[in-house]
C-alpha cells in the first residue's frame, strides 16, 4: 500500500509543481534563482549563488544514502547497525530542516531595494504579498526615485553597505546627505517581481520541508521500535523498508524542487 | 525471509540475504547521484554568467534548461529504482505505479501550453502588461 499512497502523493506535488509552472509560462519575467538563493549563513552579504542549497541537496541524499543502509542492516537482522543508519537518517533530516528554516528566515527578513509606484524607493523582503526580485533599475531612474524615498529607506539602503552606522542615527541625517552615501553602482534597485513567487516557493518548499518533517518523526518511532527489539521478535524489519521507501520519496520530491525554484 | 514475508510483505519480489555487492551497489548509486547534482548546479550556474551578457543566446540558455530537466530525471530514476528497488518488483507491481504517472506527461504539456497562450494573448491585448513586465533593452538585464 506505501508505493500507492506515494502515487497519489507525486500526483498532489505534480499538481503543485505543473501549477506553478503554468503560472511561470504565463509571465514575460521570472527571477534568475541565482539572484534570489544568494546567501550563505554567516558570509553576509557575499553573493554565493546556489551554495546553501547545495548544501541542502548533499544532505538530503546523503540522508537518503543511510536509510538504505540501515534497510540493508535490516535485511541481515543486524539490530545495531539498524540503529546506527537510522540515528543518521534522523540527523540528516533535522539538519535539512534547519537549513530550511534559515532560508526562510533570510528570505522573508533580509529586505530589498525595490521601485515602487514608478517613482520611489522602498524596502520589501521575499514575502507572500511582495516580491524584490524584478528588472534592474536603469541609472537615471534610480536616481530620481531615491529623492522621493522617505528618510527611513534612505537609511536602511546606507545601512545595509554601513552595517557600523545604525539605522537609528542615520533616519536623523538629513535626505541629501544620506542620497550622498548611496552608491547606485553597488547598490541593486529592482522592479517587483511576479507575486505568485512567494506563494508557490513558500507553499512547495514548505510542503516538501512538512514531509521530511513527518518522515523525521516516523523514522524516531522506527529508532525506538529497533532499540526496544519489536522487530527482532517480529522476525523481520519490514517496517524499516516501508519508512524507507517514504524517505525515499521526499528526496525525490526534492529533486524535483530542486529543479523547478532552483536550477531552470 | 521466508513465507512470512509473501504473505504480508510490501516487497514483491525474494530477497536473497544481501552482502557486501548491495553496500557497494548503493555506494555507486550516491556517487552518480552526487555527481549528477554537482553537473546540475554548474550549469545552473553557468545561466547566471549567460545573463550578464546583455545580448545572450536565449536558445542557448533553454539547452541549457533541457538538459538539466532531462539530468533530474535520470536521478529520480536512479533513486527509485536503486534506492527503492522498485526495478527489482514483480513487472506487474512497476506497471500499476508507472502506467498512472504516464499522465504527467500529457498534464506538463497541456498546463505548460496553456500557461504561454495566457501569457501570448495578455501581450497582444494589454499592451501596458507588456511594457511593463517585458525586459527592457540595455537595462542591465539580472
Amino acid at each position: 500500500m506505501m508505493w500507492y499512497f506515494l502515487m497519489s502523493d507525486a500526483f498532489t506535488f505534480g499538481a503543485f509543481l505543473i501549477s506553478y509552472g503554468t503560472i511561470r509560462f504565463s509571465q514575460n519575467f521570472w527571477p534568475d534563482p541565482n539572484v534570489v538563493f544568494n546567501a550563505f549563513p554567516g558570509a553576509g552579504h557575499t553573493n554565493l549563488p546556489l551554495a546553501f542549497v547545495s548544501v541542502m541537496t548533499f544532505i538530503l541524499i546523503m540522508s537518503s544514502v543511510t536509510m538504505v543502509l540501515a534497510v540493508h542492516e535490516g535485511h541481515r537482522s543486524n539490530r545495531l547497525g539498524v540503529m546506527k543508519w537510522m540515528l543518521w537518517t534522523i540527523l540528516g533530516g533535522i539538519a535539512f530542516l534547519l537549513c530550511q528554516a534559515w532560508e526562510w528566515h533570510h528570505l522573508i527578513t533580509g529586505e530589498h531595494a525595490v521601485l515602487a509606484d514608478g517613482n520611489k524607493i522602498e524596502m520589501i523582503g521575499q514575502t507572500m504579498g511582495g516580491n524584490p526580485w524584478g528588472q534592474l533599475v536603469d541609472h537615471s531612474v534610480a536616481t530620481e526615485a531615491l529623492k522621493n524615498s522617505s528618510s527611513e529607506v534612505l537609511a536602511k539602503m546606507v545601512n545595509d553597505h554601513h552595517h557600523d552606522l545604525a539605522v537609528a542615527d542615520l533616519v536623523k541625517k538629513p535626505k541629501e546627505e544620506l542620497i550622498g552615501m548611496i552608491n547606485l553602482a553597488e547598490t541593486h534597485i529592482r522592479t517587483k517581481g511576479p507575486i505568485a513567487f512567494g506563494g508557490y516557493f513558500f507553499g512547495i518548499t514548505g510542503f516538501h520541508g512538512f514531509h521530511v518533517f513527518s518522515g523525521v518523526i516516523i523514522n524516531v518511532v522506527m529508532l525506538i521500535m529497533a532499540t526496544k527489539g519489536v522487530f527482532d521478535r517480529k522476525g523481520h524489519y519490514l517496517m524499516i523498508e516501508k519508512a524507507g521507501l517514504y524517505w525515499h520519496f521526499v528526496d525525490l520530491v526534492w529533486v524535483f524542487v530542486f529543479l523547478c525554484f532552483y536550477l531552470v | 525471509m521466508s513465507m512470512e514475508h509473501q504473505t504480508i510483505s510490501e516487497v514483491t519480489f525474494h530477497h536473497h540475504v544481501p552482502g557486501e555487492d548491495n553496500v557497494k551497489r548503493i555506494w555507486r548509486t550516491f556517487w552518480l547521484l552526487l555527481v549528477i547534482t554537482v553537473i546540475e548546479l554548474g550549469m545552473g550556474f553557468s545561466i547566471y554568467f549567460i545573463h550578464k551578457n546583455p545580448d545572450f543566446s536565449h536558445g542557448l540558455v533553454l539547452g541549457i534548461k533541457g538538459a538539466i530537466v532531462i539530468l533530474s530525471l535520470a536521478k529520480a530514476f536512479y533513486i527509485v529504482s536503486i534506492f527503492m528497488h522498485l526495478g527489482d518488483e514483480i513487472r506487474n507491481m512497476v506497471m500499476t505505479i508507472a502506467v498512472p504517472l504516464m499522465l504527467f506527461i500529457w498534464f506538463i504539456a497541456a498546463f505548460l501550453w496553456d500557461g504561454n497562450s495566457y501569457k501570448n494573448l495578455r501581450n497582444k491585448y494589454d499592451k501596458h502588461f507588456e511594457e511593463r513586465t517585458t525586459e527592457q533593452k540595455g537595462g542591465g538585464g539580472h
